[in-house]
């Protein structure tokens, strides 16, 4: 049963990852990355984290994404009002996106050579429970660190989304 | 293997019961909003289909169906049918992890009246009032009109900053049971030991952020007829556009249910231990939670027709401004007599 929920979350999600980049249409690349976060969540569930499938859910699928389809609909951009990037551009994304996924398969690659932790309670650490014990015990400092990152970025969007009292006047 | 055959046949007629039971519930809504705003201005209301008009849902569903099905020339096909579906799909799901009853023994069988028990049961719930905005962005969206962009527009952000002052008022309820299954949190409320008495700000500010959410006025800009003539939905006839007031009415009943679930003790009632059979007990449990929830539908429409809508800057001031610093301050004061009782 499992290898078949596998297999189908993950042609779902390549397929629409694919969908993304080339759909002519802004607003229908969004709607299929939304496709695409829907069947992680489902592949996170497969794994028995059921925090982070509810997470991705709320803040990927049903927070972001609704703000950049939000963005969009407000611009409205088609085909011929959309800026065109030129061709060095493209070459430098497709490097650092290449660089990106060399990262990813290294990683998963020590992950893989490095062998089980925790085997115990490996069918119980997705659940809130364990993860938030695991989250203020072991991993504190990043946990606490990655924190303070979120409230700058907070504190930088309220900066940003401020008039300042010149601007109000003109 | 039997033993799984026997659940799943239970299950399967649970979710065909709820199913079918919120779908009437949310078709007879449409004639109680209609009584209770004659009531509430002194009329009479439908009275000709049926004695008392009770068939009237009916003959409405009826009109709907032999209406036209008119899809705008130059909309996006495809999304202008999904939106409408979307929207309803989205206010079926909650249904599924509200415990309608306590766990019962009939037969030598123990039921749970809950289709399922997941154990992150709050944070489903407000996964999927996150993504039930889709419906309505898409299909305003697909229509290639203004009106309905306006009136996406309008939906997708006050869905977005109302949804913070509500999770952060169930993060309070969270706090207190210790739990993130409804189960457990309904069952914590035993007797007359309701969430309402120990959060009474967090109550308030629940009850207004899923005024907000299910669009229901004062807060139905989203299709406030005087600006944008129907908001998302001003290009949607026949059952698309019925599916979309259906999704609305659900939306309000399942809403309801949540409110006297996570404050109002949901199945609990005061001396319920005086009722010795406990299968007695749980369907006058289930009895009370359908009352609780009628109570709020009325109080619901009550509120709708008795307040004139919001300004679209008062809105987003009542949210961002007011009810999220208020859900904040009431986190941090539960958080600290949890922490001064221990």
């Amino acid at each position: 049963m499992s290898p078949t929920i596998f297999l189908t979350l993950a042609i779902i999600a390549v397929v629409s990852a694919m969908f993304v980049v080339f759909a002519k249409n802004p607003v229908h690349s969004v709607l299929s990355l939304i496709v695409t976060f829907f069947s992680i969540a489902g592949l996170y569930l497969l794994m028995n984290a059921q925090f982070l499938f509810v997470v991705q859910i709320i803040v990927y699928a049903g927070a972001i994404m609704v703000l950049f389809l939000f963005v969009l609909m407000l611009l409205n951009l088609s085909a011929d009002t959309e800026p065109q990037k030129s061709n060095r551009f493209r070459v430098i994304a497709s490097a650092s996106a290449g660089l990106l996924s060399l990262v990813f398969s290294a990683g998963m690659v020590i992950d893989a050579t490095m062998g089980d932790r925790n085997v115990a309670n490996i069918q119980e650490i997705g659940l809130v429970k364990h993860l938030g014990k695991v989250l203020f015990t072991d991993y504190l400092v990043p946990f606490e660190i990655s924190s303070i990152l979120f409230l700058a970025g907070m504190v930088g969007a309220v900066l940003l989304g401020k008039r300042t009292p010149k601007e109000s006047k003109s | 293997m039997n033993v799984d055959t026997t659940y799943l046949i239970i299950k399967s007629l649970m979710v065909l019961t709820i199913f079918g039971i919120t779908l009437l519930i949310a078709t007879y809504l449409t004639y109680f909003e209609r009584k209770v705003a004659a009531f509430l201005q002194d009329r009479l209301g439908p009275d000709r289909a049926g004695p008392f008009g009770i068939l009237q849902p009916l003959a409405d569903a009826g009109k709907m169906f032999f209406k036209e099905d008119f899809i705008p020339q130059n909309s996006a096909k495809s999304l202008f049918i999904l939106g409408p579906g979307i929207a309803m799909f989205t206010a079926l799901l909650t249904g599924s992890i509200i415990p309608w009853g306590p766990q019962i023994t009939l037969f030598g069988e123990t039921f749970d009246f809950q289709i399922a028990d997941i154990n992150v049961g709050i944070l489903f719930i407000v996964g999927v009032v996150s993504i039930g905005v889709y419906g309505i962005m898409i299909g305003g969206w697909a229509s290639n009109n203004k009106y309905s962009l306006f009136g996406a527009i309008r939906a997708s952000s006050q869905m977005i900053s109302y949804e913070l002052a509500m999770g952060l008022s169930i993060i309070a309820i969270v706090m207190m049971t210790g739990s993130l299954s409804l189960k457990d949190i309904v069952a914590q409320q035993h007797g007359m030991n309701w969430n309402v008495f120990y959060q009474p700000l967090g109550f308030i500010i629940f009850l207004i952020s899923a005024l907000a959410e299910c669009n229901r006025a004062p807060f139905d800009l989203a299709e406030c007829e005087s600006e944008l003539i129907g908001g998302y939905h001003t290009e949607y006839s026949s059952m698309k556009l019925g599916f979309f007031l259906f999704a609305e009415y659900i939306n309000m009943f399942i809403s309801c249910a949540l409110i006297s679930s996570l404050y109002f003790g949901g199945y609990n009632y005061p001396f319920m231990d005086m009722v010795s059979d406990p299968t007695v007990q749980g369907l006058i449990g289930t009895a009370v939670l359908f009352g609780k929830i009628f109570f709020f539908i009325f109080l619901f429409m009550w509120i709708r027709w008795t307040l004139p809508r919001f300004r679209y800057d008062q809105l987003m001031h009542l949210g961002w401004k007011m009810l999220i610093p208020l859900a904040l301050a009431n986190m941090l004061a539960t958080g600290a007599v949890i922490l001064f009782n221990q």
